[in-house]
């Protein structure tokens, strides 16, 4: 993977993203403003869930009308965060936070998917219901607190203080991978 | 005088514990993006929803009245994690463009907010034609989409 990093980093495509003035607060702008579209109507679908807001909607009809929207929202986002990745691959790659993140991203997926192979398939004998089963509210709990930890950890990727090219401890060292980051 | 004020802020005890804080600006900027993801969300679902998307079947009035109180909650907390932020760093905004856009557009997006467009969501959906809730809706997102673009912004110069 570090090699694929190390790969990646050397094509005309990421070093013309990297250096550009204006593309790469472009793209990183659109990432950061999706997130109002993306996880902010998550985050409604959630507290549906959870029974703290909209109690008089049907869950079935919150998650019809916004589902759309999120999908939009998320592929712009992973679109958007593939070109930010993609113009700064091995410092990426060798980030804790991206690693965290990603770890995250793969969790709030996996709750997706136990959320709608499980509890989904009952919906109409809650739908109505102003508070939603307990497995219906862990979920859209699980959500919520996921994807906070996703744009915290994502935000975190900025920062160096866990940066290979400096030293760091046995924890990080081994987490980041740093072993494999390319020396100068 | 701006500039005096300015300075001042320079000079707070809120600007040295920031500056002098390897983390405080990263989290209190966290918190910061996790209330836009909020303020994002309470907006847009009401705005979607008088440009006839999202929740269609439920009255504006409906959809406008879950959001507010997660409205002012977010907007709480992006004041109250964006003023330390502008402490910490006053003189950078002071002579940052974009934050001079964003000030100005937030101005604008909260007395809009707060008065034509609750005017017009806390209304009965038949009292206003379709054109005027479109019409509502349209000038919200385009102030506040200029306050976050803007805010991004000022993280870029400089």
């Amino acid at each position: 993977m570090s090699a694929f990093a190390q790969w990646l980093a050397a094509t005309s495509g990421s070093i013309a993203l990297h250096e550009s003035l204006y593309m790469y607060p472009l793209v990183e702008s659109i990432h950061v403003l999706t997130l109002c579209v993306f996880v902010g109507l998550a985050s409604v679908l959630d507290l549906r869930l959870m029974g703290i807001t909209l109690k008089r909607v049907p869950v079935s009809e919150v998650a019809r009308r916004l589902l759309p929207w999120m999908i939009g929202g998320f592929t712009v986002m992973v679109i958007t965060g593939s070109m930010l990745f993609y113009a700064i691959p091995i410092r990426s790659y060798h980030s804790l936070w991206f690693r965290l993140k990603m770890i995250m991203l793969v969790l709030a997926g996996l709750n997706a998917w136990v959320f709608h192979a499980r509890v989904w398939r009952s919906v109409t004998t809650w739908d109505l219901d102003p508070v939603t089963p307990k497995p219906a509210r862990l979920a859209g709990a699980a959500s919520l607190v996921l994807w906070a930890c996703i744009i915290v950890t994502g935000r975190m990727i900025a920062y160096n203080w866990f940066d290979c090219d400096k030293p760091q401890s046995s924890f990080v060292v081994w987490a980041a991978g740093c072993d494999a980051y390319p020396k100068r | 005088m701006v500039q005096q004020f300015f300075i001042w802020c320079e000079q707070t005890a809120v600007h040295d514990a920031i500056a002098n804080s390897l983390w405080a600006f990263a989290v209190i900027e966290s918190i910061h993006l996790l209330a836009l993801a909020a303020i994002g969300g309470a907006v847009l679902m009401v705005d979607m929803r008088m440009l006839g998307m999202g929740l269609r079947r439920q009255s504006i009035q409906e959809v406008a009245r879950s959001a507010y109180p997660w409205l002012v909650g977010s907007l709480v907390v992006m004041l109250a994690t964006g003023i330390p932020l502008f402490l910490s760093e006053p003189t950078k905004c002071y002579y940052s463009y974009p934050f001079w856009v964003k000030m100005t557009a937030l101005a604008l997006a909260i007395a809009y907010t707060f008065t034509i467009r609750r005017m017009v969501t806390r209304s009965d959906d038949s009292r206003f034609r379709p054109i005027v809730h479109k019409l509502t809706a349209l000038v919200s997102l385009s102030l506040w989409f200029t306050v976050g673009a803007a805010g991004r912004w000022i993280g870029f110069s400089g």
